[in-house]
């Protein structure tokens, strides 16, 4: 039985149809138009079909050799093994652009392959463009259809395709470059995955040295964000039994260490009432297009955060702190089992409608568990609502890697004593932030929910 | 062929030719006898397999226990105070003396530190104990791993002083096994430093005794290289490592031999990162270059795990004074000062020197060579001269010829086979190695570039068949199908030349392989023998089958198929 298993340990140099169509960008489809190029790239095949990136062996051609149909050119290694990659057109090789030892993702271009000598330069011109400047260098791409890739292994396609930028990850971030970097093994790997040039970072772990979290911190800024607020249904709901023990599961885990390590952040709060019938207004009008007051919430902290960026910074090593680059909001959201908090990037940029449909749309793949590590942990900021029972305050514990979080409570009628001496009934909602004492003082927080107030109070400036 | 050939002869006439030499109390000659080269064939069928020892020598079997108790511990022959004097009780001379019983010798075993030596307290035995930690913690961690079971398991957490305490346990209990069936056996355990005071004399603490034959198996201790400063704190040998001390956040490893890699493989479990340090411009010099890429990449790339080749550790400072660890780099070739590290702990697996000082090798014109005892390949020890010491024995890592624990009581239990009078030569080529990292990396014979290169020289086409777990049923049950078989074997005549296994539980396949190697089966015959489904085995029986052997399969060993 296991005989009939069996699989040829090494595949042969053709691959399985399958593959091909893996190469992101790529389908196999009828030729319909006649290639006319006459320089091709050579990009990293898929060998197999988990292999995301492949690593330049050795390139067993050098530029400027002549290469014959099917004559091997590069030697790749995939996820599994090492093989041969062939060239399927007469040509010369014009411009390696992933050196040996480079990394570059499947379907990338790794090499130029020139139709005559002539076009040499030109390739090669073309390759500087592409691998060093970037997109932005190659020419408008009058959107041609990807040629049909016949060829098992050595894909190419016409060149004035937009060049991918190829893999920067060929630059080993290792202490040789002149300066040196102290950089642990785990912080030198996730850095050349993530792409972060270690000479840039502070380090936070012992003598400074960079460490795993520097590069994720440099990488996010906003950081991981996985638990805001407890946010715990404590009634007996149908179905526990009674007394037993429940081991935590993998979210309630991370929602218990994320919990302990807040406890190393001094924190502070400073409550605010703010008074929301303009708000409720604005609501009701626009309820209809789709709008949710979450959004309008998020919009509105967004606004305020643009103006105080301190209140939108986090401090990670105890000895700086960062000025997040972008205002992301996260809002915790109670789904069966813990919360997460999807995260609305660039609130404050983002129009109220799109705004609302994102969060809609993350909300639902929260639901289903599908939400993807950048749509929860990036948030800068943190917002937890509990208004919709009945809650008028409360008070949330800070996230490790932001600045502030956000408890709003109910907006509820009141009657209240204006400045002119008048008693009258209006809505009012308690929101109390919760801040990082190292960055954020009373003073920032104060003027921040002044503004927010403002904003809310007069929410114009929110559907724009 | 031949072996079956021998198969089916041995059977039959071999227990007569060996019965009157056991029972017999006959001193026995030291004129080799009965020679034969591969004396494992032979012996292996010998005795009757009651009366061999098992691989695991540690358990007292109650079967063994009887035997042993009507022979006793022979009586000395009469100018000597012991037929077999042992300098040394780790698992070479615990597997000689427990031979030795069997065989009717008197036999002393002198040890001057704890029983079992390195093996049981400072090396395999504990650091098996701290492997089977770092397996789980792996598991457990391995959130996708679990996921694809559907287990869900709370955040995995470990307490470093109760995993120290298991590996310390283990060594412990294992150490008192060894004791017990020595004493059960009747073996005089003397306590002291054993020397050689002259021919069949020897010394511990204030007595001397004399012995017919003499083995010194005193075994090895780390070696560090000089500039390195080892203070047992920061910067370490395997000794302090497996007292798991501390777990630092990021350790050094110089090396990446069998010591480091598997040290790696516990560290990074428990959380540190790791920095291989290794002379040579490869890492895991030694194994099967294709296992070692594909082990470099299971078990060092995506784990936190870097590494400099090519270069020497010129010097290390142990953490002092707020300080991390300092290494200096040189360039393994030039000598030119590469790099410098600052890491909180360094481990020295630079491989083991021969513990052999103080042993009076003076007294009998022994000149050691960088500390080994020259030996021939029957053990015999050989002087300044490149003369044979009469009586005198070398086994295990003291003698440097394949510094493995199970090598060492092989060599321990072929000269115990010398001296009581049958000819014995043990071949090294069959004997296994393997390596506990997760998954395991066993390999027994040739590379395949020494394969080739054999063949070149020799004139004969070598041909290799591979086979991967990710075709093999109970490893994919077990969601490990990281792996490969890989055997290295003559076309011509289907004689085995090597197997390297990197897979699940690769330490325990490979003896089929390491078995077949001693015997002289040929894979023509082994193919056809059955493997029970779904078994890990399936992987080695794979292997057979894919080999394309142009010689049939014996016609005897069919026939003794058929009679079973």
């Amino acid at each position: 039985m296991s005989r009939l298993l069996q699989t040829p340990f090494l595949p042969s140099v053709s691959l399985p149809t399958k593959t091909r169509s893996s190469i992101p960008g790529f389908r196999v489809k009828p030729r319909t138009i006649p290639i006319q190029a006459k320089i091709r790239e050579i990009f990293m095949p898929a060998l197999s079909s988990t292999m995301t990136e492949g690593k330049i062996v050795s390139w067993v051609k050098s530029e400027g050799d002549k290469l014959n149909k099917g004559e091997s050119v590069v030697v790749v290694e995939s996820d599994k093994a090492d093989m041969d990659v062939e060239t399927f057109y007469d040509g010369y090789l014009a411009a390696i652009m992933v050196e040996e030892g480079g990394v570059a993702p499947v379907g990338s271009a790794i090499a130029l392959l020139a139709e005559t000598e002539d076009e040499i330069a030109d390739a090669k011109a073309k390759a500087s463009g592409g691998g060093g400047g970037g997109d932005s260098k190659a020419p408008p791409p009058p959107s041609p259809p990807p040629a049909a890739v016949e060829a098992p292994v050595a894909v190419e396609k016409k060149v004035a395709a937009p060049v991918k930028a190829v893999a920067a990850s060929a630059v080993h971030p290792a202490s040789e470059g002149g300066k040196r970097v102290v950089a642990s093994p785990y912080a030198k790997k996730l850095a050349k995955e993530l792409k972060v040039e270690l000479a840039g970072l502070v380090g936070s772990g012992p003598m400074g040295r960079i460490v795993a979290k520097d590069v994720e911190a440099a990488v996010s800024d906003g950081g991981s964000v996985q638990a805001a607020v407890a946010v715990k249904e404590v009634a007996a709901a149908p179905g526990v039994e009674l007394g037993s023990v429940v081991p935590f599961t993998t979210m309630q885990g991370a929602v218990s260490r994320n919990m302990v390590e807040s406890l190393a952040v001094p924190t502070f709060r400073v409550g605010y009432t703010i008074t929301t019938d303009a708000l409720d207004a604005l609501y009701k009008k626009v309820k209809s297009k789709g709008v949710t007051m979450t959004a309008l919430l998020a919009k509105a902290t967004a606004l305020a955060l643009a103006r105080h960026p301190v209140v939108n910074s986090s401090c990670r090593d105890g000895n700086s702190f960062v000025y997040n680059s972008s205002i992301n909001v996260a809002v915790a959201v109670a789904i069966d089992g813990g919360l997460i908090t999807p995260v609305l990037q660039n609130a404050d940029k983002v129009d109220i409608y799109s705004l609302s449909r994102k969060w809609k749309e993350l909300v639902d793949k929260a639901r289903a568990k599908q939400l993807q590590p950048q749509e929860y942990n990036t948030g800068t900021f943190t917002l937890s609502n509990l208004g919709m029972f009945g809650v008028d305050r409360f008070d949330a514990i800070l996230p490790p890697g932001t600045g502030a979080i956000m408890a709003v409570g109910a907006s509820q009628p009141s009657v209240v004593a204006t400045k002119d001496g008048r008693i009258g009934m209006k809505n009012q909602m308690q929101v109390n932030v919760t801040a990082d004492h190292r960055v954020i003082y009373g003073a920032d927080l104060a003027l921040f929910l002044q503004t927010l107030a403002s904003i809310i109070e007069d929410p114009k400036d929110l559907t724009f | 062929m031949q072996s079956a050939l021998s198969l089916s002869f041995s059977q039959t006439s071999l227990p007569l030719a060996n019965r009157p030499l056991c029972s017999s109390n006959v001193a026995p000659s030291f004129t080799p006898r009965n020679l034969r080269f591969c004396g494992l064939r032979r012996e292996a069928f010998g005795f009757s397999p009651s009366k061999r020892l098992t691989s695991c020598r540690f358990q007292i079997q109650n079967r063994r226990f009887e035997i042993s108790a009507s022979a006793g511990n022979g009586a000395p022959s009469k100018s000597f105070d012991y037929d077999l004097i042992i300098i040394g009780a780790g698992v070479g001379g615990h597997g000689a003396a427990l031979h030795a019983v069997e065989k009717g010798l008197k036999t002393a075993i002198i040890e001057g530190d704890v029983v079992g030596g390195t093996c049981v307290n400072r090396g395999c035995v504990p650091s098996k104990a701290l492997l089977a930690v770092s397996g789980r913690m792996r598991e457990l961690q391995n959130e996708h791993h679990m996921k694809a079971f559907g287990l869900q398991v709370s955040a995995a957490g470990y307490d470093r002083q109760g995993v120290a305490d298991h590996a310390s346990n283990l060594a412990t209990k294992i150490r008192n096994n060894l004791t017990n069936s020595m004493k059960a056996l009747g073996v005089d355990i003397l306590t002291g430093f054993g020397a050689v005071l002259g021919p069949q004399k020897v010394q511990y603490g204030d007595n001397i005794i004399t012995g017919k034959d003499i083995i010194i198996a005193t075994g090895s201790v780390p070696f560090v290289p000089k500039g390195i400063e080892v203070d047992g704190k920061t910067v370490i040998t395997s000794d302090h490592a497996l007292k798991l001390e501390s777990v630092p956040d990021w350790i050094a490893i110089v090396g990446s031999g069998y010591i480091g890699l598997e040290f790696s493989d516990v560290y990074t479990a428990l959380g540190s990162e790791v920095t291989f340090i290794e002379a040579l411009d490869q890492l895991m010099p030694g194994f099967d270059p294709e296992i070692s890429k594909l082990a470099q990449r299971v078990l060092i790339n995506p784990r936190k795990i870097d590494y400099h080749t090519g270069v020497f550790a010129s010097k290390i400072t142990p953490a002092k004074d707020g300080k991390p660890v300092m290494i200096e780099l040189i360039d393994a070739k030039t000598k030119e000062p590469k790099d410098t590290l600052e890491v909180d702990a360094a481990l020295i697996a630079t491989g083991r020197a021969p513990f052999t000082n103080g042993l009076g090798l003076e007294n009998i014109n022994v000149v050691t060579q960088r500390g080994f005892i020259p030996v021939d390949e029957r053990m015999r020890v050989i002087d300044g001269n490149g003369k044979m010491v009469p009586h005198l024995y070398c086994i295990g890592d003291a003698n440097g010829k394949l510094m493995l624990a199970h090598a060492a009581s092989a060599q321990g239990i072929s000269v115990v086979e010398q001296v009581t009078g049958r000819d014995h030569v043990l071949n090294h080529l069959s004997i296994p190695a393997a390596c506990f990292t997760h998954p395991e990396i066993s390999m027994v014979g040739f590379t395949e570039p020494q394969a080739r290169e054999k063949g070149e020289k020799e004139g004969f086409k070598v041909s290799i068949a591979k086979t991967s777990f990710k075709a093999n049923t109970k490893a994919l049950a077990e969601n490990e199908g990281e792996g490969i078989a890989k055997m290295i074997y003559r076309p011509d005549n289907g004689e085995i030349l090597g197997v390297h296994i990197f897979g699940l539980h690769a330490a325990d396949l490979i003896h089929e392989a390491s078995n077949a190697i001693a015997l002289g089966t040929r894979i023509q015959d082994i193919k056809l023998a059955v493997h029970a489904h779904p078994t890990l085995s399936e992987v080695v029986d794979e292997l057979f089958k894919a080999a394309k052997v142009d010689s049939p399969a014996s016609v005897t060993a069919q026939s003794v198929k058929v009679a079973v």
